[in-house]
């Protein structure tokens, strides 16, 4: 079903040729957060990996996170309000990095933020170059109102995924919502396609 | 899933903000401060979605109000703000959104700061209070926005 609307005929460029369906492009970088900024001073910053009981796996400090490789990946970033911002530039160390020789029975991870932001996310989705934990945004030091110091980065996903603040990540057996996919949005959220909302396909 | 929206009324509110009010005959109803997304469709089929406010209480009727403002490089925003007419058809999705919304059971006190269209969502927690509230004054709501575009001829 369609129903057209009188006198519109929008501007569809050949631009958004290569945005998924429904995004528009942006160059500035929207701040959207469902709570107040934290601020975590870097000396008491951690990150953790745990197993389905809680039990630590994984610890690292700020020093010994910086110690890591790292990686500077160039990506498209979806909004789920719909901008996308083309070819920004990160430093981040990869998923790849902190989950080598971590051993678990489980398919799903949820991360942790400061701040009590959770979000769901397939473990095979981490692996293979998709995803960073990443603290420098365009050569600086990431903002703390772009998740500073330090924030998740799922460029294949709704941005909602990329948890700013991150302090870790808990492995699950099954898949459970997370802060915004039990409000309404989709449990994965592949922006190609269009997986907005619970109910789309 | 994607309804037929018609429109019944227009109000400026401001030289570049409009209320639109959409009648939705199967429309679910909704909680202030929540969201929809409107669908525009060209005559040769190209369409355009934007998400926008509800501007209303809740309410029984079948209808709802967005207010827009007009951007002015914007691709759906001038023809929602000068264009749209009575009777003219739209679709839309929603309501969405659970987080950021006031429910009439709380009662707790509330403060509401926003700049520009974001007044949107609040005027609608505001119409609500004021709904729950028939007969009693209350002057405690001092809704902000940026200083040419301040939303308030409608309260």
């Amino acid at each position: 079903m369609s129903v057209i609307s009188r006198g519109f005929s929008g501007r569809g460029n050949a631009a958004t040729a290569n945005l998924p369906p429904g995004q528009y492009l942006t160059t500035d970088f929207p701040v959207l957060s469902a709570g107040p900024t934290p601020h975590i001073p870097l000396d008491r910053w951690e990150f953790t990996i745990r197993d389905e009981k809680n039990a630590l796996l994984r610890r690292w400090d700020w020093k010994s996170f910086r110690e890591l490789p790292t990686e500077s990946p160039t990506v498209d970033l979806h909004c789920v309000t719909r901008w996308s911002k083309l070819g920004t530039s990160w430093d981040g160390v990869s998923l790849d990095t902190l989950l080598s020789d971590v051993h678990a029975d489980a398919s799903y991870v949820m991360a942790h933020s400061y701040g009590d932001y959770t979000t769901n996310i397939p473990l095979h989705d981490l692996k293979n170059r998709k995803a960073w934990i990443a603290f420098r945004f365009d050569g600086k030091d990431l903002e703390p109102e772009h998740g500073g110091p330090a924030r998740l980065l799922v460029p294949h996903l709704y941005l909602w995924k990329s948890a700013k603040w991150v302090r870790g990540l808990q492995f699950m057996r099954e898949d459970k919502p997370g802060f915004w996919e039990g409000l309404g949005y989709h449990i994965y959220g592949d922006p190609w396609r269009e997986q907005r909302y619970s109910g789309d396909q | 899933m994607w309804r037929v929206g018609t429109v019944v009324a227009l109000r400026d509110e401001t030289s570049t903000a409009r209320t639109i009010t959409l009648e939705v005959p199967d429309w679910p109803g909704h909680v202030a401060g929540q969201h929809v997304d409107l669908r525009l469709t060209a005559p040769d089929g190209y369409s355009a979605v934007r998400s926008y406010s509800i501007a209303s209480a809740p309410s029984l009727q079948p209808q709802f109000e967005v207010t827009v403002e007009r951007m002015p490089d914007g691709e759906v925003s001038p023809y929602l703000t000068q264009v749209i007419a009575p009777g003219d058809q739209l679709e839309v999705r929603g309501p969405i959104g659970g987080w950021f919304v006031w429910r009439s059971e709380q009662t707790e006190p509330v403060q509401l700061i926003a700049g520009g269209s974001g007044i949107v969502p609040l005027m609608a927690m505001i119409r609500a209070r004021f709904r729950r509230k028939t007969g009693r004054n209350s002057g405690s709501y001092i809704p902000f926005g940026m200083a040419n575009r301040f939303f308030t001829k409608t309260n």
